[in-house]
């Protein structure tokens, strides 16, 4: 196994035994889910509404649930001031694949939890399952490819729980639009081959933010 | 044995235009040690920062070689140990899995770690508590424990901040034990102002010269 893949596994371990000891993150992304779709579900109460706006609705808790909880991950070590231990650990790409790894775990993991509540409570229909489940996965691949390193930055900041969101919004603009197209049109029963065009776009998101990540984290890390 | 020096040339710092210290030079090399003297704020912790690669002198440059060539500044955590105040290790893992996270960074996982976490845990006395989770550790045992994941490496180049805060007479002589093996095996490095820890070493830098 390659050495970078093992720290980074390493990292990600160490996060995950931590998160589950302390429910640092759980716990609050937990409650913020609960509020969030109860208070959908109050507003729309016994009212009929369309997939479209539906799927927007979705989008939004999965967007706030992700700038919740996943700058967690760094400010953690900062604020713990554990951040020097690991920077004369482990080399800076172990680092961000590590939380990458974590954050992800974290975000399926939640976003899992929101759709079927979200279901449950408005009667979500899904017409394409293949390709609604595609666009979760790569879509959701790409919010937190970008979150992992806005998060990074952020937790070098004072004001680290105000920054997320305006760092976070402009940087994700075209993946919300790409994701939330298409996610609608899976939910309307449009084919997968037909979602080809989002996909890539998801996709080549992701990439460009992942390398981009592996080139630039060293920078912040580093002081 | 390899032979790794530190070279620092004409480095300064400056925090938000307030200057910390400028023109600091010196040189040492495995089998030296140095103090690093000053009063409170006179950057001896900035310093001590700046070699282990934790930030950036505003000004100079800082070079690690081996064996005369020089070491890429992304792999200077490789030959560094440090304990500092202001680093901590993770409160929710205990004394044995934090030691045995850092361990396995730094060998890649790639070197079967128990039988060295053990010896660690016995020469700063902490065995016994090995399993209990860190934030129920005393602030000296906590200083302990910081000892040997500073060691836990076998680092060329060992820096100490302020070694002996928190530590009860015992603990101070697992300091002494360790910098002593230090000075015969790498380079010793000790920020500090207590004489006990500036009679440890063969050099001194004092801070107050530098501003």
């Amino acid at each position: 196994m390659p050495k970078l893949f093992r720290t980074s596994i390493l990292i990600f371990k160490k996060d995950l035994k931590s998160e589950l000891r302390t429910r640092y993150v759980i716990n609050s992304l937990l409650m913020f889910v609960l509020v969030t779709v109860s208070i959908i579900k109050f507003a729309l109460g016994d009212e009929k509404v369309d997939n479209e706006i539906l799927t927007g609705l979705l989008w939004i808790v999965i967007f706030f649930s992700a700038s919740n909880g996943l700058s967690r991950t760094f400010v953690k070590e900062e604020e713990k001031e554990t951040s020097s231990a690991l920077k004369l650990s482990a080399d800076s790409s172990s680092v961000i694949i590590g939380k990458l790894i974590f954050n992800l775990v974290l975000t399926y993991a939640l976003n899992l939890l929101i759709l079927v509540l979200f279901i449950l409570i408005t009667d979500y229909q899904i017409k394409n399952f293949t390709g609604f489940l595609l666009t979760f996965i790569i879509g959701n691949l790409g919010l937190v490819s970008a979150s992992t390193i806005i998060a990074a930055i952020i937790s070098k900041a004072n004001s680290k729980g105000t920054l997320y969101p305006v760092l976070s919004f402009p940087v994700l603009i075209p993946l919300l639009i790409t994701a939330i197209n298409a996610t609608k049109l899976a939910s309307i029963g449009i084919s997968t081959d037909k979602l080809l065009g989002e996909f890539q776009i998801l996709i080549s998101y992701s990439i460009v933010v992942i390398v981009a990540s592996l080139m630039l984290f060293k920078y912040v890390w580093e002081d | 044995m390899s032979n790794i020096e530190i070279a620092c040339h004409n480095i300064s710092k400056n925090f938000s235009g307030k200057n910390i210290f400028e023109n600091l030079s010196f040189k040492i090399s495995s089998g030296k040690s140095l103090s690093i003297v000053g009063r409170n704020g006179s950057g001896k912790s900035t310093l001590i920062k700046i070699i282990a690669n934790l930030i950036h002198p505003t000004k100079g440059e800082l070079n690690i070689q081996e064996n005369n060539s020089n070491i890429s500044k992304e792999n200077w955590y490789l030959k560094m140990g440090l304990l500092s105040p202001y680093l901590n290790l993770y409160d929710e893992l205990t004394g044995y899995e934090n030691l045995d996270f850092f361990y396995n960074l730094k060998s890649s996982g790639s070197i079967k770690s128990k039988e060295n976490i053990d010896s660690l845990l016995y020469e700063v006395k902490l065995y016994d508590k090995r399993n209990e989770y860190l934030k129920n550790y005393s602030s000296g045992m906590k200083q302990r424990l910081k000892l040997a994941f500073a060691i836990t490496s076998k680092p060329e180049i060992l820096l100490m901040d302020e070694p002996r805060s928190n530590l009860d007479k015992s603990g101070v002589e697992i300091v002494n034990k360790i910098a002593l093996r230090q000075k015969d095996n790498g380079i010793l490095i000790i920020a500090t102002n207590d004489e006990d820890d500036k009679q440890l070493c063969d050099g001194s830098i004092n801070m107050e010269n530098f501003k």
